[in-house]
């Protein structure tokens, strides 16, 4: 099987962020992988570890920025591709899936291309989707598990998770397919892996080289701003009684209008 | 010069903190209450192969270079120093010893398993009489046709009563010109006949670790198992100091920034006569101070880990380091403690369990007393290092790896 996996990189989770004069900064804190995309990864792994075959890291980032890519390797992905050009800066999802979609035709002969269910960065969860419309094939969004796959009969079947409950759905390959974090806990990079990974060479492809036109983009950020900071003001509820206590704040929770 | 780490450093970094992190710190308070530690954790980090990060991959280890153990060591003490004391004895005392002074049986024999972590290995030094007076140690190994029977007992030993294996030192010889020149150091299996250990109880700190004693009843340990030659215990014990304290002062770091991180944030959340706390310049200055000694005890262990990569004698790097980072950490987790104020004083916040574990490494792996008469004698031109037999081997990326 072939499998590309694609990955992005963000901020670090744990990194404190500011809007100032309607630019996000998250000062000096590195960049890492997305950590839904490492789900992805690790269910990459796994399946090309069953089924024989190799996992690509696809990612479209800034050049020079590879924190995704080497923690795919690390991890154990095969070899990378970075899409890389700085007619990309302000690409919205209609615009980076066009590229993937170029991307992932260049590389060629997927059977799969899997993502992490969204990015802890824009938060939306349509490029999974997008890439799969463009590319014609089925979209199978919020994957926790791969029940079965055969890559000779071009079929596969996964359980789909949500809130309301779960599925099992029937598809058919090549397809693009989100995990969810219910996929599993994804594998550390071994210290082998890291070692490959931080040598490691992969081609940096411009637009040029995916034989592409700038794909426009039409969504903007016009503004950004911190959420607003909400006074907080404990107060403890006295009583002589339990009941008394429960009474005060009763009473308390309807003068403030809470129930 | 480069200050800045490596890519493949910062990910070693990032995979032992991530790992921390997610599997250990969730209930490292309530281990280090119940004065035991988690059972998962030491064959986890086997199995992570962070027991032999710094062991060559012929010998069954990972390859990494000392730089990348002293990484690991500030990450995983920044969560709880027991954690690090496994990295201390297993691969700083055992794993480097055995790697500097193994004949090539005995690393295919003994570091090719402790590497891989199907055994653990511990530094069997100290005696209940013997602590940095280190050539007074009392334990005997008596030869006796090929082999050498060995009495005595060795006290405040890390995974005593964990470990498979411990590299021993005892004495051999009477009537040496020097006390120091009567040892010999041996690796002993742990389940020989005469060997009984147990742990030890009532600690002010490491309390999620394992300290014990081991006793000695005419054990035989075959002359095949002398680590170094007879008569060369006092320098092979010696270097394995120069490893564990390496990873001492590297560990110790990490617990400075662990107090430096848990009082930032402290210091941001709580309020007093109106503002945060951490707005008054007394405040600010315990946590400048905290910060400066980060930088510092941080700089100091990576020069010692140049060094080892470069195959460069460290002794006084490496005491510098260990002094430095041990006394910092101990007064960057009381001034945590005081910023933290009465929380900081119960075991609802992470920084009382820093300053009780913080104390031991001012005592273990050479007394703070002791760095600093190495460094004295250093500096007043009293010590030279001289070449010894086998020095610890430079970092190789090619033939480590």
């Amino acid at each position: 099987m072939k499998i590309i996996v694609c990955v992005k990189q963000v901020p670090d989770t744990a990194a404190t962020m500011t809007v100032d004069s309607g630019v996000i900064s998250w000062g000096d804190a590195p960049l890492i992988i997305n950590p839904w995309d490492e789900f992805a990864v690790e269910a990459a792994l796994n399946l090309a570890a069953d089924q024989g075959g190799e996992v690509i890291a696809l990612c479209l980032g800034k050049e020079g920025e590879t924190e995704a890519i080497k923690h795919a390797l690390a991890m154990g992905a095969d070899s990378a591709v970075m899409v890389s050009d700085p007619a990309l800066k302000d690409a919205d999802n209609v615009a980076a899936s066009k590229v993937l979609v170029a991307a992932i035709q260049k590389i060629g002969d997927a059977d799969l291309v899997l993502f992490g269910q969204q990015s802890v960065d824009t938060v939306t969860g349509l490029l999974p989707v997008q890439v799969a419309r463009l590319l014609k094939w089925p979209s199978l969004t919020l994957v926790s598990k791969f029940e079965g796959i055969s890559p000779d009969d071009g079929k596969l079947q996964v359980l789909r998770s949500m809130e309301e409950g779960n599925q099992v759905v029937d598809g058919a390959l090549p397809a693009v397919v989100s995990i969810t974090k219910d996929y599993g806990e994804p594998r550390y990079p071994s210290f082998m892996g890291i070692r490959k990974a931080s040598k490691a060479e992969f081609p940096v492809w411009s637009l040029t080289d995916l034989g592409i036109e700038t794909p426009s983009s039409s969504i903007t950020w016009p503004e950004i701003s911190e959420p607003v900071q909400k006074e907080i003001v404990t107060e403890i509820i006295e009583g002589d009684t339990p009941e008394e206590k429960a009474k005060n704040l009763v009473e308390k929770l309807v003068a403030e209008k809470v129930l | 010069m480069d200050f800045g780490l490596s890519e493949e450093h910062q990910m070693v970094q990032r995979m032992v903190r991530d790992f921390a992190a997610k599997e250990v710190l969730p209930t490292i308070q309530e281990q280090d209450r119940v004065g035991a530690m988690a059972p998962f954790v030491i064959p986890r980090m086997a199995e992570l192969g962070i027991l032999g990060i710094t062991v060559p991959v012929q010998y069954g280890g990972q390859g990494m270079d000392y730089i990348s153990l002293g990484l690991v060591c500030e990450e995983l003490e920044a969560v709880d120093t027991s954690l690090r004391v496994i990295i201390s004895v297993h691969n700083g005392l055992t794993c480097l010893t055995l790697l500097q002074w193994g004949t090539e049986k005995q690393k295919m024999k003994y570091l090719v398993p402790l590497a891989k972590g199907d055994k653990i290995g511990c530094g069997a030094f100290t005696e209940p009489g013997a602590g940095s007076d280190f050539a007074q140690i009392q334990s005997t190994g008596k030869k006796d046709g090929k082999d050498y029977i060995l009495n005595g007992e060795k006290m405040w030993i890390s995974l005593a009563s964990v470990a498979n294996y411990a590299i021993v030192t005892v004495r051999t010889g009477k009537n040496t010109k020097r006390a120091y020149q009567g040892l010999s150091t041996f690796l002993v299996d742990l389940d020989s006949p005469g060997i009984t250990r147990g742990d030890i109880h009532g600690k002010l700190g490491v309390r999620a670790g394992s300290t014990g004693w081991i006793n000695f009843q005419d054990v035989r340990v075959s002359a095949d198992n002398l680590i170094g030659e007879e008569g060369e215990g006092f320098k092979v014990t010696m270097s394995a100091f120069d490893s564990g304290r390496y990873t001492v002062a590297a560990g110790a770091t990490g617990l400075i920034r662990a107090a430096l991180e848990a009082s930032s944030a402290y210091a941001e959340e709580r309020n007093a006569f109106g503002e945060k706390i951490s707005d008054f310049q007394l405040i600010q200055a315990k946590i400048a101070r905290m910060a400066l000694d980060y930088q510092a005890a941080r700089l100091l262990y990576l020069q010692a880990g140049s060094l080892k990569n470069q195959g460069i004698r460290n002794t006084r790097e490496t005491s510098s380091a260990k002094w430095y980072a041990t006394e910092a950490s101990f007064q960057a987790a009381s001034e945590a403690v005081q910023i933290h104020g009465a929380y900081g004083y119960s075991d609802e916040y992470p920084v009382e369990r820093y300053l009780r574990n913080a104390k031991g490494a001012m005592i273990y792996e050479g007394s703070n007393e002791i760095q600093s008469l190495i460094q004295a004698e250093y500096a007043l031109n009293r010590r030279r290092d001289k070449k010894i037999r086998l020095e610890l081997p430079p970092y190789d990326p090619i033939s480590w790896t």
